[in-house]
């Protein structure tokens, strides 16, 4: 399913330096409702540069920022949010010790009661805990039990899943696979997959894992020290065409050649050593 | 190759009936399991080593032991959950008495403007621990044992210079004093015994702070800010508030101490109260508090009080030395650390 509509967020020429240096130059980016756009980049690309002005960490320093068309400069990521665009980064803002439905409504709590006897409605928020846990594929028999005890995997879905939730319309998430294993990485894929499509929500993919990219994304922007190296929709993308430019283009495929020559050269010097061809 | 749903709308996920767990699993997972059993463990072995305690009022002044130990431990445990520290809070009680009787005798504030004035001391201190806390972002150890050290030569100190003596004038002559004492340090009769309202007080405080804990949004935000302080400031809970505003219950639970012990001795030694904030710590590990913060139990720091109450008393009924009790702290401490660990590891991972 292709996005629809006016994109919810639209960056144009965007610039950030620090200091003499410039990390980030001339970046274009549009998120459209219910669209997974994979960002993919080696270290020092300028990734995070980039998310830090979409959710409000840093302001971009040329450029235009637009949110549902207005241009926007944020000064802190609680006015990023307002709007409706959230970042889950690899922290998670969970707390381990904490019990899952604590965790999911931590800041955001429901009360009943007046006065002195104010409390938590603790079987609401048991409740939506539980259905928005379910909604994403994750069931769990004790919603008491703390955060901690979760896989990796399930632990980035409760994160998602709040902010979710809570509001969000662009759903920024930092390399949410990059600390898990397959199995764990497939329960996140099909949830980042879920949120997307079922819930409309925009979602700004963070990674350097083609292949994670490759199966959710449906919009693809590859990072080179700070420029945009490819921008390319899935239709007009194989990923095998994604990895080459993922890898470095022209330079890995110079760098492949060199290696295999080595390899012949030293696999006729010594025969018994046989590598995969 | 993993697979990736995009067509449904909602995954087929065989769903749990939320079931509700079995008692004995319900207690057995709580923090406070542990000081539980050592609590039963140590009235049993007492009950049969030391005769006269298995007497109705043995057990009361046991409770009373259990209440001058657990009114602050109560706090301090809430501190703990909270993540932090307090070191100065044994010597905060006896400086909550000693302005509480000295601005009473030599402000002529009366003894009601003694023990407001003393409330907003006590206070301030706490405030002050957090302030110094958050703005030195040193460990909280450190700040308290400094402000441990100041107020205990402040305590001895501002006395002498007060009062030329190292402890206060009796106030029992005082108006007022009967009313006060009423409400800080009376005997409330029950079932032909008669047991200080500091028991009841205790209870109350104790009932009172489990509720906050595990029903409000506030007790939401203790766990969270001890457990890990940038997530909980990343989705919106005020870290600093929430620090400062737990060492000023502390502070006020030690104002409370302090007036009990005012009102019912009439007198305060200056150098008194030095040494119990380790029991208080000790009381809340006991019953449950990691010293990591972001886990532990107001039910289980009263567990723990009734211990060293027990074990106080029980020490004298035995007829042994005092000297005793020290060790039986210790060795409380150790072994309540160990079992509580495992009890932990056993609960966290779902067994």
């Amino acid at each position: 399913m292709a996005g629809s509509g006016a994109p919810i967020i639209q960056l144009r020429g965007i610039g950030k330096s620090y200091a003499n240096i410039s990390a980030l130059r001339g970046v274009d980016l549009s998120v459209r409702q219910g669209e997974v756009t994979c960002i993919l980049g080696d270290n020092g690309a300028g990734k995070s540069t980039l998310i830090s002005i979409i959710a409000g960490l840093h302001p971009h320093d040329s450029g235009d920022y637009l949110v549902d068309g207005q241009p926007r400069k944020f000064s802190s990521p609680r006015e990023a949010l307002n709007l409706g665009i959230a970042a889950v980064y690899q922290t998670l803002a969970l707390v381990p010790l904490l019990p899952v439905w604590r965790n999911f409504f931590l800041g955001s709590e429901i009360e009943l009661g007046r006065g002195p006897l104010r409390r938590l409605d603790r079987a609401k928020m048991q409740d939506v805990t539980r259905n928005e846990l379910h909604r994403m594929g994750i069931d769990l028999a004790n919603l008491e039990q703390p955060v901690g005890t979760l896989s990796g995997g399930q632990r980035q879905v409760v994160a998602i899943a709040r902010a979710v939730h809570f509001g969000a319309r662009v759903l920024i998430l930092d390399e949410p696979t990059a600390a898990l294993g397959v199995a764990q990485s497939g329960l996140v894929l099909r949830y980042i997959s879920q949120a997307a499509r079922s819930q409309g929500i925009g979602v700004i993919f963070i990674t350097h894992n083609p292949h994670h990219a490759f199966l959710v994304g449906d919009h693809f922007i590859v990072l080179a020290r700070g420029e945009v190296g490819l921008d390319m929709p899935r239709a007009d993308l194989t990923l095998d065409n994604l990895m080459f430019h993922m890898a470095g283009g022209k330079g890995l495929s110079a760098l492949e050649h060199e290696i295999q020559g080595e390899r012949t050269a030293s696999a006729q010097a010594a025969p018994k050593a046989v590598g995969p061809t | 190759m993993m697979t990736v749903t995009t067509e449904k709308t909602d995954v087929e996920v065989p769903r749990h009936v939320p079931q509700v767990a079995a008692l004995w699993r319900r207690i057995a997972t709580r923090p406070e399991a542990g000081a539980l059993g050592g609590a039963i463990l140590v009235y049993v072995f007492f009950f049969v080593t030391a005769p006269p305690f298995r007497h109705f009022a043995a057990f009361t002044t046991v409770l009373y032991q259990a209440a001058t130990i657990g009114i602050p431990a109560v706090a301090v445990a809430l501190l703990m959950i909270g993540g932090e520290f307090d070191l100065s809070a044994g010597v905060a009680v006896t400086m909550s008495s000693l302005a509480s009787s000295i601005f009473a005798t030599k402000l002529g504030v009366g003894l009601v403007g003694g023990a407001i004035l003393s409330l907003l001391l006590s206070l301030a201190i706490g405030a002050l621990n957090g302030w110094l806390l958050i703005r030195t972002k040193l460990h909280s150890f450190l700040v308290t044992l400094a402000t441990f050290l100041m107020l205990q030569g402040l305590n001895i100190a501002i006395t002498k210079l007060v009062t030329g003596n190292v402890a206060t004038s009796d106030i029992s002559a005082m108006p007022g004093f009967n009313q006060l004492q009423t409400i800080f340090a009376s005997n409330i009769v029950i079932g032909g015994a008669q047991i200080s309202i500091a028991i009841v007080y205790w209870l109350v405080f104790m009932a009172l702070a489990t509720w906050v804990l595990l029903r409000t949004k506030v007790g939401n935000w203790i766990f969270a800010v001890g457990g890990q302080g940038d997530s909980a400031r990343a989705v919106g809970v005020p870290v600093v508030q929430v620090k400062i505003g737990l060492f000023m219950l502390v502070g006020f639970s030690c104002w409370f101490l302090g007036q009990h012990l005012l009102y019912a001795y009439n007198t305060v030694q200056s150098g008194a109260g030095i040494g119990n904030e380790l029991l208080y710590i000790a009381a809340s590990v006991v019953g449950g508090c990691l010293l990591t913060g972001g886990y532990g139990s107001a039910v289980g720091s009263a567990l723990g009080a009734f211990i060293f109450g027990m074990t106080t008393e029980g020490v004298i009924y035995a007829d042994w030395d005092p000297d005793w009790f020290q060790f039986f702290v210790g060795a409380m401490l150790l072994l309540a650390t160990v079992v509580n660990t495992w009890i932990r590891l056993r609960a966290t991972k779902g067994k």
